[in-house]
């Protein structure tokens, strides 16, 4: 009896343990909250959308479930052909959507606005998509880079590579060189391309915009100070084969540490000019 | 001949009139019958064709990590499988119904343009004989998705020009198709078959029928361009030479957005007849049902932009079409209310067409339920082009457009075949399909709103547990579809004969023929008193 029990104890905390394992991101539900003044609005306007429906969904299906056990034929029930037409239920069930959808669109639309307004930025950073890499140019200190698909991911991605995905460090999803923005600062993305039109998203910071072969478009964000750290994302564009290994990284850091970010790469750069001349010259 | 409700004819006379060969009787054939079976054994061939890439695309993505197929053959896939589903199944299934059933209904004898009908159906077999062949090309079958965006559509090797040419065939073939609904709907009408007297089968056709008119030129003259940035050296979508990539994106989908709709109206044609009939109770609110149809047909043509919210839209422009795509959400419930105001107070039954109806009516409306969602600007731009939209449109093409494809084919197949089906195992058919098709895409709305993005062979670790899932669905619900035609085909060979009303609730003319229903009918106009007799609303 007691062996039974231990042997059912054991099952349940391996069953617990192997949850707890993949817990941090597998069975996902739902959107995240973000990280950014803006994710959060945008988050709260999903759920209040959601909840909205949920309670449409309640009556609705509750009507037409109400419907379907009471009116059923094998129960004895005898339609009433002479219920066929009511012009205050039409009414009445045109008006009460419009009422929500007037309830729901203001803060959609105040919403919108705010991310619209991307004045008062204090950093641009040029983000340019080509098949298959994310490059980035920082237009106020030079500073600029590619960002590819980490060795290890791009290795295992391949067709029978035979690896264990699970083995391999954030697979699809780590890049050699992340974008390192400060927190607590409004930067301000400008999006293009070079070949065919990407996407460029990271749901933690909500936004999501095209990049365009030949145009310019702008996004903003402002990541909260007190949340440094690595925020993950990928083209949403199809752009060819490859399309699902470009991913994009965001590296948050302190205002501080980014400064300092900032002129390590000034230098590695001026080096590696200064190199480059002397070997040319 | 015109009423011959209760005559039990012989097999011999299923047919009489039919030409006895097979090259006079399936192919140079002008009967509306016919013509509506040969689409629908083609929609059928195609909704496998495209089903079997399905298959693929889902056993690829059952595992993270690349298992089977290349990425660039993966590309291919959800390009070929969307391309299939629409062109060659969906809208020939639509096509097939409407040839069959609007003469029947509206009390014609055929089709107004017979032989327009026969060259319409004849176009799609090589339409997509054209396009299916791309895939032995070097480079393979186009790969940029079924949207055709450029400048990566204009990547695409020799099955460019050959993808291209079977768009257009398909669109030649869409609008001659759509011009004979409207004219024989216009004209074809019994003597007292008023406009608002047709079944709304007929009516949601007929706005579909307009739609389609309006519509496949502009994909033809998207189509067109994109040849011409291809092969004549101009620059329409072309940045570097003046033009604009997102051009292209708002001209397809001025063509595609209405294009969903043609798509789904029909279905709610189908619904419309088949609830009431269930029921044993007329159609609750039955012009109202044809004014939502039609401000649908009219909103479809000022929304398109929010498939593109993300290009970067000025923000009055993403304003304009966040609201008037929260306004389609007004008509499309009237439709819904009106639909359950249609069973309320019946008196149900649940055969099988019945059973389709029903989940058409909750799983459309979840799928109403995310498109809400969707329409909301600022959250679009988290869920947009992720696997939630993937969940949002499979739900109102699947359990919504499919369904009512199914449940029609349900409806009247004792009418076209004279006997009738076998009802366990049509059951069994829709409760597994009700079951897998949720196991199938109700996991990808989560998906989506974890980040995962459409249109991608392989994926990162965290989206793997819900992508199995939604594969272990997918394989169920394509094995169950094989249920279906082999139902249909035992049903044409023998069973239990049918009456000419086939159901206890059925009103209409179609149902006053006899069942098979004769190669020809309606040769003689229905009586005033038959037409007020169907049309009883």
């Amino acid at each position: 009896m007691l062996r039974k029990h231990r042997s059912l104890f054991a099952l349940v905390a391996a069953v617990a343990a192997l949850g707890a394992s993949q817990a941090q991101a597998a069975w996902t539900l739902n959107m995240t909250q973000g990280v950014t003044s803006m994710s959060g609005e945008i988050y709260s306007l999903h759920m209040s959308m959601f909840w909205w429906c949920v309670a449409i969904a309640v009556f609705v299906f509750g009507w037409m479930i109400w419907s379907l056990v009471a009116f059923r034929k094998s129960n004895g029930a005898v339609a009433d052909t002479t219920l066929v037409h009511s012009t205050k239920a039409e009414i009445i069930w045109t008006i009460i959507p419009v009422v929500i959808l007037v309830v729901l669109a203001v803060p959609a639309a105040r919403t919108l606005i705010a991310l619209d307004d991307s004045r008062g930025s204090e950093l641009t950073v040029k983000v340019t998509g080509y098949q298959w890499k994310w490059g980035y140019d920082y237009l106020d200190s030079g500073v600029s880079f590619f960002s590819t698909l980490s060795r290890d991911s791009n290795e295992a991605r391949q067709l029978q590579s035979h690896v264990d995905v699970n083995g391999v460090h954030e697979y699809l999803r780590d890049v050699d060189h992340p974008l390192v923005v400060p927190t607590g600062t409004k930067v301000r993305l400008l999006l293009t391309a070079q070949d065919v039109i990407h996407a460029w998203w990271v749901p933690a910071l909500a936004i999501k915009k095209d990049a365009i072969p030949g145009f310019v478009n702008e996004l903003w964000f402002q990541i909260d100070a007190d949340k440094p750290g690595l925020y993950r994302g990928q083209c949403v564009e199809l752009c060819g084969r490859d399309h699902s290994a470009m991913p994009i990284v965001v590296e948050a850091k302190s205002p501080a540490d980014f400064k300092a970010w900032v002129k390590e790469q000034q230098d590695a750069q001026q080096q590696s000019r200064l190199l480059a001349a002397a070997k040319t010259g | 001949m015109a009423h011959s409700a209760h005559t039990d004819h012989a097999a011999h006379d299923d047919h009489h009139g039919a030409p006895q060969s097979f090259m006079q009787r399936w192919v140079l054939t002008t009967n509306h019958k016919d013509i509506g079976t040969l689409y629908l054994v083609f929609a059928g061939l195609m909704f496998f064709m495209g089903g079997a890439m399905a298959m693929v695309i889902r056993a690829e993505l059952f595992q993270p990590g690349l298992q089977f197929v290349d990425p660039q053959f993966f590309n291919s896939m959800t390009t070929m499988h969307a391309l299939i589903m629409i062109f060659g199944g969906m809208m020939p299934a639509w096509v097939g119904l409407a040839n069959w059933m609007i003469p029947l209904q509206i009390g014609a004898a055929d089709m107004a343009l017979p032989r327009m009908n026969n060259f319409s159906f004849w176009i799609m077999p090589f339409a997509f004989l054209l396009l299916l062949s791309t895939f032995f090309t070097g480079g393979g079958a186009p790969a940029g998705g079924w949207t055709l965006y450029p400048p990566l559509a204009l990547q695409g090797g020799d099955s460019f020009p050959m993808a291209m040419f079977a768009v257009h065939m398909m669109g030649a073939s869409s609008i001659m198709g759509s011009i004979n609904v409207i004219v024989t709907i216009m004209n074809m009408r019994a003597p007292g078959m008023t406009l608002l007297r047709m079944p709304l089968f007929c009516w949601t056709w007929l706005i579909t029928a307009y739609l389609l008119i309006l519509v496949m030129p502009v994909l033809a003259g998207a189509v067109t361009m994109l040849i011409t940035d291809h092969f004549f050296g101009t620059s329409f979508f072309n940045a570097a030479g003046g033009g604009d990539p997102v051009m292209y994106q708002h001209i397809f989908w001025f063509f595609g957005h209405p294009e969903v709709y043609i798509l789904i109206l029909p279905a709610f044609g189908v619904v419309s007849e088949i609830l009431p009939t269930f029921s044993r109770k007329p159609l609750f609110g039955y012009e109202s049902m044809v004014y939502a149809t039609a401000s649908i047909g009219f909103l479809s043509f000022i929304v398109w932009a929010h498939h593109m919210f993300t290009v970067g839209m000025p923000l009055a422009g993403e304003l304009f079409f966040m609201l008037t795509t929260m306004l389609i959400a007004v008509p499309t419930g009237v439709k819904v209310f009106n639909w359950s105001a249609t069973m309320w107070k019946g008196s149900i039954s649940f055969e099988p067409p019945m059973l389709f109806a029903i989940s058409f009516l909750f799983l459309f409306t979840i799928g109403g339920f995310s498109g809400l969602m969707l329409a909301i600007a600022p959250a679009d731009f988290q869920y947009h082009d992720t696997y939630f939209v993937v969940a949002h449109f499979h739900y109102v093409l699947v359990p919504g457009s499919l369904f009512a494809i199914i449940g029609g084919v349900y409806y009247w197949l004792p009418k076209w075949s004279g006997h009738m089906y076998n009802m366990t195992l049509a059951k069994w058919h829709f409760w597994l399909s009700a079951v897998f098709v949720n196991v199938l895409f109700f996991p990808q709305h989560f998906l989506g709103l974890a980040g995962m993005p459409r249109r991608i062979p392989d994926y990162a670790v965290q989206f793997a547990d819900w992508n199995m899932v939604s594969s272990i669905g997918a394989f169920g619900f394509g094995l169950s579809q094989l249920l279906f035609p082999y139902l249909i085909w035992s049903c044409v060979r023998g069973g239990q004969k049918a009456t000419a009303h086939v159901w206890e609730g059925s009103h209409g003319l179609e149902w006053e023929v006899e069942s098979p229903a004769p190669y020809h009918t309606w040769a003689e106009a229905p009586s005033l008193a038959l037409i007020e007799r169907g049309a009883a609303h």
